[in-house]
This record gives C-alpha cells, structure tokens and sequence, in this order.
C-alpha cells in the first residue's frame, strides 16, 4: 500500500521535526481500526478451511441422491452470487467511501466478461457449428481473419491480463476527464449511465466484433478442462470464493489505511480536504480504478460459471440494481454490500421461479423504501441491534 | 368484326384506336411469330413480344393486351389463343377454337413491365388528350427501350405542345442507347434537363465503364453530357439531403426538447434527477391513448379532434402522478441526492410494472388524426411529415407556456427563486415545500405533454420511457441547469447534431459520438452552456 506524502504541502514553515509532525499530524484522528479483530480472523480462515473440505465433497463424492449433495444448479447459483458480491463490494468502495455513485459498474463487470469470454470463444478451437478456428459468429458474419482486438486472446494469461487492464484504463481514462473538471453527485451518476447505456448499443451491434446480442456462449474448454464438468465447476466455485475473501480483506485495507481515510475525506468534505492541500484527484482515481478492476475480476468469474456473456450484462438497469445490493446492505461497511447482493439476488430467483410479474413490483418497493427507511441497510439494523444490547447489558 | 372489336374495348383498349392503327408498312402477323410465345424460353418470347409492338397491328395489339391481363392462353401444340367469355379465340382469324388443353402464358417481372409498357406504348397513338398524356406519365416512370418505335411515331404526330415536350423527355430515355451518338447526345442531353433524381439511374451506366476498361459510351461527348448531368442531379440530391438531416434535426430535437424541458425545471429545483422522469412521458402517451379509445367509442365523429382533449389530459394525468411522488416519497428524501437517485429509479420500475398490467406488456397503437397524417413535399427526395412538423410547432408552444409560466406568474417567481437560493427565499417567506411540489407537478405535467406528442410519432410501450432519460438529461447537461433557453439550444443542438453525424456513422455510432462530446464539454464548462451565476452556481 502507498501512503502518498500529500502533507507535505502543508509545512510552508521550515520541516518539523519528523517526530513531532508524525504525533500532530496523529493527534486529531482515531485510532486506526485493525484489518479485522481477533475473533474475524478466526471465523474468516475457519471458514475457509470448512469450505475447502466440504465444498468439494458435497459436490464430487456424495452420490447424487444424498441430502448434503451440492448439485451442478445449486453450485452455479452460488458461484454466481458471490460474484455479484465481488462487484457490490466494489461499488462500496467508490459510493460508501468516496461519495461516487456510479451507475456504470456493469459495464465493468461485463468488459471483465468478455475478455474472459474471447479466450473461452477461442479455446473451443475447431469443435463449434462451423469447424472453424474463427469463432462461429465470424464465420456468420463471414469475416476471414480475427480482428486485431481478437490477437493473442488463444492465451489464458492475456486474457487474464485484459480482464485487468480493459476495466481498469476505462475506468482511469472516464475517471480521468470527469474527476478533472469536478463532476460530481448525480451528475457523474447519470454520465456513467451514459457510459455504460453508449457501450451496450457498440456491443449490440455485430459490427464491433463481439457477437452482437448473442454474446459469447457454447464454452467448451477453460485451461484444457471441460467447462461443465464437475471438478472444473468445483475449482471455479472455490476460486470465486477465494478471491471474494482476497476482495474484502484488500478492500478492508484500502479503506483502513492513511489513504483510506482521505478517501473518506473526500466523500465527506471534498472543499475541505482541498483547502488542507490535498488534491482529490489522484483518491478519486486510484479507488474508481481498483473498484473498476474487482469489478472486472468479478465478470470473468461469472462467465465460466453462468456459460454466457451478452451485452444485457451491461444494461443501465444491471449497474442500477448493483446500487441497490449496495443501500440495501449498508453502505460504506464492505460486509453490507456483500449480504446486500445475496439478499437481493436470493430474493430474485425465489420471485422469479414463483411470481415472476411481481419481482419488479418488489424490487421497485426495496429502492423505494430501503433509502426511505432503512437508510444504513441491514448493517445499520445490525447496528441498532447490537448497540440496543450493550444499553441493556449497561442497565442491569 | 364490330363483335371482335367491342371485346377488343372491354379488354381496356380504346375501341378507336384500332381505327388510327397504321394499316400498311409490317408484314402482318403470322403464327410464327406466336409461336414463341407459347414455348419456355422467356428471351425468345421477349423477341416475339418486340416484334408484336414493332407490328403493332390489331391481331399483336389484342395479343399484347391480352398478355398484360393474363389472358393469353397457349396449347401444347404452341398455338397461341385468347380467352374470351366465348370460348379461346385464334386471334390471326379471329374464329373461336376448342382448345381443352390451352394453358395460360407465363411471363417474368421483366416481360411483364415490357408489356405494360408496350400497352402504354400504344396508347400514344390515342386521340383523347388524357389519354395520352397518362401514358406518357405512366411510361416516363419506367421506359422499356423496345417500346422506341411507338415513341417514335407518336412523336412525329404529337401536336399539343406541352405533352410533345414530355414525349421528347420520354423518346430521350428509350433513345439513349440508339446507334446514332448524335440522337444519343440529344436524348442525355434532354434526360438531364428534367432534373429528376431517378434520371441518375439511367445516366450512370453512360458513364461507367466496362470490366475490360473502356468506356460503355464510345462518343466523348455524349459521356461529358451525361456527367455534367449527373452532377447537376447529385447537387440536387445533396440539396434535399441536407434540408432533410437539418429537418430530422430539428425534429429530433423537438423530441428531446419536450422531454428534457421537466426535467430541467425539476432537477434545478430540487438538484435531483428524477429518474422516473421518462416514465411520466410514457403516462401521458397512454393518456393519449386512451383519451383516444374513448374519444373513437363516444363521438367518433370528433376523432379528427382527439388531440384536443388529450393535451389536457396527458398534461393533468403526470402532473398529478408526479404530485403524489413528491409528496409521498421524494419530500423524505431532500438532501439525499443519490438515495432520491435510486428510489425515483425503483418508483420508474413500478411505474412501468404497473402500465404493464393494465394495458399488457404489447406496444399500443395512436392512430394519428387525418390531418396530421402525409405530409408536404418540398423537395424532390424529401417529404415533411405533418405530424413531426406539428410536433416541432407544439414544442415550441410549451416552451412559451413553460417561459410564461415560470416569468410572468408568482409561481414562477417563486420557482425562480428556490432554485437560486433555497434557504434565502425560505427566509423571505417563501413556502420553499409548496413551491417545491407545484414545481415538480408543472415539470411532470410538461413531460405527459412531451408523451402525448411521442404518441403520433411512435409506438407506445411501457419501456417508452426508459430510452429518453438519458438524452433528456444529456440536454440538460449541455443547457445547463433551470434554463430554459438553455433546454431549448441543447435539445435542438443536440438533434442536429445527432442527425449530422448519423448518416456517416450510423446512429449507434452518433449516439456514442455525442456522448463523447458531452464529456469533453463539460470539461470546459461543467455547469453547461448557461450557467447560473454567482454563488448559487456551487451548490
């Protein structure tokens, strides 16, 4: 982690001692609060090392018909979720800690996907409809060579590479010429809308190269293995949980560090923090990169689990209901978001399966109501939960 | 013979026209010349077809009329009849034939125009005036070169000036591939003068070239006339094309303009963009519609006038959808712009979840009232509809009534004042919560307007809404906030823009190009085109 020497704009009098500047600088801030208390550490690694042993043999070794067997629908479903929890652990990043709303991180999301996605594309190699070593949608389209933008996407590395990169120079460039000219509030909110609203009409069409509305679809094969198989949906579902776990534990320390707290700063008073001698900028940028770049990791999971990446990914509404897993649980708390998109999520597939025409209805009544009444989230209720314990403990 | 000839005229023949029929100079007609006819090789009966209008005797002429009314009937043997209600008639003899097995000719689209063309083609020879002068019309649409020698004669006769005028265009077009280069310069020459766009299609082969390289007009000079004349004719296009984009511009603009127009009153009002803003255009779109329904069920003889009733409505309709929301939830939420950002989106999914299950998920049809449908062509390639250029009327009402509104009333003044400094004019006795509702019911109002306008260019969806929030807030954004004059130069900016690009970039790659644009501009100027000055500028 860096820590930016930004106050060094501050001393106009000759330096300080270094020590003295070090406990002035200390004296108005609380105490930094620890990665994760003692006992979290302790939950966190238990659980995973109960996932590791029980996850593959609830999938691999009981039999199909045991109660405890971990089903192909059950695991995809799951994998799925928590990749959504990866992108709204992103999104608290930028709209908990610095005040940036952004209405665009499906887009991320989605561009992470289809880098994943073209080296899936490519590594079905010969086996698709037209026994081609171009992708079927180019031999469809009847193009002859791979455009330049396909190069080098036969490699799992470089594709790994530009799930890291795509996301991760968008967000800078955007971040870049918006941050700069101080655009800030609703107004970057609905500029990334924009953003994102623009690059799902370039994905729609044909043109550009990456399948238009059908997407990428068909993966055979991911680093030699079948993708369907059981194993390789085990491997796939420990990873995504994995780096769900590396997510939080970075995000936890970004947002505890020196940094961190400018971060803060910036949300909560950004004329101030310009008056101090800081300049926003460089914050705003790095967070909105790296959100942008967990966003991106969150996509290329979700392709190989879900099997299919089409520009619906990038929809307006997607990045809008990444918001929404966000508010609903508890914003700027990392963990919030987390329960937050499992919640929401676990509540869609349950209104879908059983009362279809209602889940907009109910999802309509959660972004109306959570922000009305519920403005900390399920975290905030936690919150009031305990608090009202300790008083009671206090009283007898 | 009088027998033959009525059937003749019911054919679709002039009856006097076989008496002005040249009665010398062809060989007559022989069953030779049928015979093709009722053979499979449609270039053979292409050639007997020629031959029939070169003859251009009453027996080829009854043939001709009865290939172009489908009548023409032919045996195994190749004997070629015509089928009349007395039974198949030879038409060499003009005696009945049984012919059990006679099928009927077939011809391809190309023979088909040939022969129509040819039955125009004799029609030059009429001596009614209207006559003529409908085939000519009907020729100059689409001239066959075989029809050149009834051209021809009829231009040796014609004596009306006018339609000898027209003949000498027409004789051009079936003349532009004769032997003679002098005939040939005549007729680009006269082809070019008609200034008439779909001329190009006829003058753009003298000019190509052949795959071996050489030019398909040997003569120079007849390839300089046409070239002349092509360009003169693509200057006339380019004309129609860019009154026509600046058109569909202003168009779209007048969309844009009605739907941002709310939105910008609201979002400087209360700083907060109403995401469910779209949703209140699709209201007054089904306003309209179902002022529609009711007006076509109850006094169908007012239809024509539907409109009338369903600007009010529409306007009523999302003005009090949006008083409700403000008072119910928004009025909660001052203070919080990003939260208002999300409930306003989760208040435009119940909107539209709603409109779905009252009127079903399918688009609805408004049908446009017959004077606003057609349109006015001022050009040779560009027709304005009535209904867009009455839409860019009504946007530019609005704007008046929206500029009256918020100048000349005490409203509007209070209006003015809350978005230029809310605590100040809470402190000057301004009922600040009041204004606010009243504000945000006028700017819902403006944009029902703005969908009872969408629903005579569109059709109506339930998802109406949804592909105009981000362009009328793009408006707004590049007219800067509460302005109006400001709404009015970016929504018409806006569309000419768009519309400029569009052509050359198609319009996904416009509305990408024009997103651009608006991040780059508000690197210069963020707070848009017209912004508020002094402190309430950094709000």
């Amino acid at each position: 982690m860096t820590t930016p020497n930004v106050s060094a704009n501050l001393d106009v009098a000759p330096q300080p001692d270094e020590q003295a500047r070090r406990a002035g600088f200390a004296l108005g801030l609380p105490p930094r609060a620890a990665l994760l208390p003692r006992s979290g550490w302790i939950a966190l690694i238990a659980f995973v090392i109960a996932m590791g042993i029980c996850v593959p043999i609830a999938a691999l070794v009981l039999p199909e018909s045991s109660t405890f067997h971990l089903s192909a629908y059950s695991m995809t479903l799951v994998g799925k979720l928590m990749c959504y929890a990866i992108g709204a652990l992103a999104l608290d990043l930028v709209w908990g800690y610095c005040g940036i709303l952004s209405l665009g991180h499906a887009l991320f999301f989605a561009l992470g996907g289809y880098a994943m996605g073209m080296y899936l594309m490519r590594s079905i190699g010969r086996e698709g409809n037209y026994q081609s070593d171009l992708p079927d949608f180019m031999v469809f389209l009847d193009w002859h060579k791979l455009p330049w933008y396909w190069q080098g996407t036969e490699h799992l590395w470089y594709a790994l590479l530009l799930v890291i990169l795509v996301p991760g120079i968008l967000a800078w460039v955007f971040g870049f010429f918006t941050f700069r000219s101080r655009v800030k509030g609703v107004y970057l909110s609905i500029i990334t809308q924009a953003m994102t609203f623009a690059a799902m009409l370039l994905f729609y069409r044909n043109e550009t190269g990456f399948g238009g509305n059908n997407g990428f679809t068909d993966f055979k094969r991911i680093a030699g293995f079948p993708i369907t198989s059981a194993s390789t949906r085990t491997v796939l579902f420990l990873m995504t949980l994995g780096v769900l776990i590396l997510a939080f534990i970075a995000a936890r320390a970004i947002v505890t560090s020196k940094l961190g707290r400018v971060v803060t700063g910036v949300r909560d008073g950004e004329a101030r923090l310009m008056f101090l001698g800081y300049s926003p900028l460089a914050y705003k940028l790095f967070i909105w990169t790296v959100s942008a770049i967990l966003c991106g990791i969150a996509g290329a999971l979700y392709v190989p689990q879900v099997g299919i990446i089409n520009p619906n990914e990038m929809s307006p509404g997607n990045s809008i209901e990444m918001a929404i897993w966000v508010a609903v649980g508890g914003r700027g708390t990392l963990i919030g978001p987390i329960i937050g998109a499992f919640a929401v999520n676990g509540a869609k597939s349950f209104f879908t399966a059983n009362f279809p025409e209602y889940w907009l209805f109910f999802l309509g009544l959660i972004f109306t109501l959570v922000p009305l009444l519920l403005p900390n989230g399920i975290m905030g209720l936690i919150d009031i939960a305990l608090r009202k314990k300790k008083a009671g403990g206090h009283s007898h | 013979m009088t027998d033959s000839m009525l059937r003749l005229a019911r054919r679709g023949l002039c009856a006097m026209l076989i008496a002005c029929m040249p009665l010398v100079a062809f060989a007559a007609l022989t069953a030779d010349d049928l015979a093709p006819l009722a053979a499979d090789d449609f270039d053979a009966k292409s050639a007997a077809v020629d031959k029939l209008i070169a003859n251009a005797d009453a027996p080829s002429i009854a043939v001709l009329n009865a290939l172009s009314d489908g009548s023409l009937v032919a045996t195994d043997a190749g004997r070629v009849l015509i089928q009349t209600d007395d039974g198949n008639k030879d038409p060499l003899t003009n005696k009945i034939v049984e012919a059990p097995d006679a099928q009927p000719v077939t011809l391809n689209n190309l023979l088909r125009s040939k022969v129509s063309g040819a039955v125009s083609g004799l029609q030059l020879a009429s001596p009614d005036i209207a006559t003529r002068r409908a085939a000519i019309d009907e020729l100059l649409k689409n001239a066959d070169p075989s029809i050149k020698p009834l051209v021809d004669k009829a231009r040796a006769k014609e004596t009306d000036p006018t339609l000898k005028k027209r003949l000498d265009t027409l004789w051009a077009t079936t003349a532009l591939h004769d032997t003679d280069a002098n005939k040939r310069l005549e007729a680009v020459q006269l082809v070019a003068a008609r200034h008439d766009l779909d001329m190009n299609e006829l003058l753009r082969p003298i000019v190509a070239k052949n795959a071996d390289g050489t030019f398909n007009e040997p003569d120079e000079r007849v390839r300089a006339a046409a070239q002349t004349g092509i360009e003169e004719l693509n200057s006339i296009q380019r004309r129609g094309e860019i009154v026509g984009t600046i058109f569909a511009g202003l168009s779209l603009g007048s969309v844009l303009l009605l739907a941002a127009l709310g939105l910008a009153i609201t979002y400087g009002l209360i700083g907060v963009i109403n995401m469910a803003h779209g949703e209140f255009l699709m209201i007054g779109a089904y306003a309209t519609y179902v002022v529609q329904n009711l007006v076509q069920h109850y006094a169908p003889g007012a239809f024509n006038w539907y409109p009338l009733f369903a600007v009010p409505v529409s306007f009523a309709a999302a003005a009090v959808v949006g008083i409700v929301l403000e008072r119910l939830v928004l009025k909660h939420l001052y203070g919080r712009p990003l939260e208002t950002l999300l409930t306003t989106f989760g208040i435009s999914l119940i909107l539209i979840q709603a409109t779905r299950t009252i009127f079903g998920a399918q688009n609805v049809q408004v049908t446009n009232p017959s004077w606003m449908s057609g349109g006015v062509s001022i050009m040779q390639n560009l027709i304005l509809p009535y209904n867009r250029l009455t839409i860019l009327g009504f946007s530019l009402v609005v704007v008046l009534l929206a500029w009256v509104v918020l100048t000349k009333t005490r409203l509007g003044l209070f209006v003015r004042a809350v978005t230029q400094n809310r605590r100040m004019a809470a402190c000057v006795g301004v009922k600040t919560s009041r204004v606010d509702s009243y504000a945000f019911a006028f700017g819902a109002g403006i944009a029902g307007l703005g969908g009872c306008a969408l629903s005579q260019i569109g059709n109506i969806g339930p998802d109406l809404g949804q592909s105009y929030i981000i362009d009328s807030f793009m408006t707004v954004v590049l007219g800067g906030v509460g302005q109006l004059a400001g709404t009015v130069i970016g929504g018409f900016g806006l569309g000419l823009v768009s519309k400029t690009i569009e052509p050359f970039w198609g319009a996904v790659l416009a509305k990408i190009a024009v997103l651009v644009l608006i991040v780059l501009f508000i690197q210069k100027r963020p707070q848009g085109m017209f912004a508020l000055k002094g402190r309430s500028a950094e709000v």
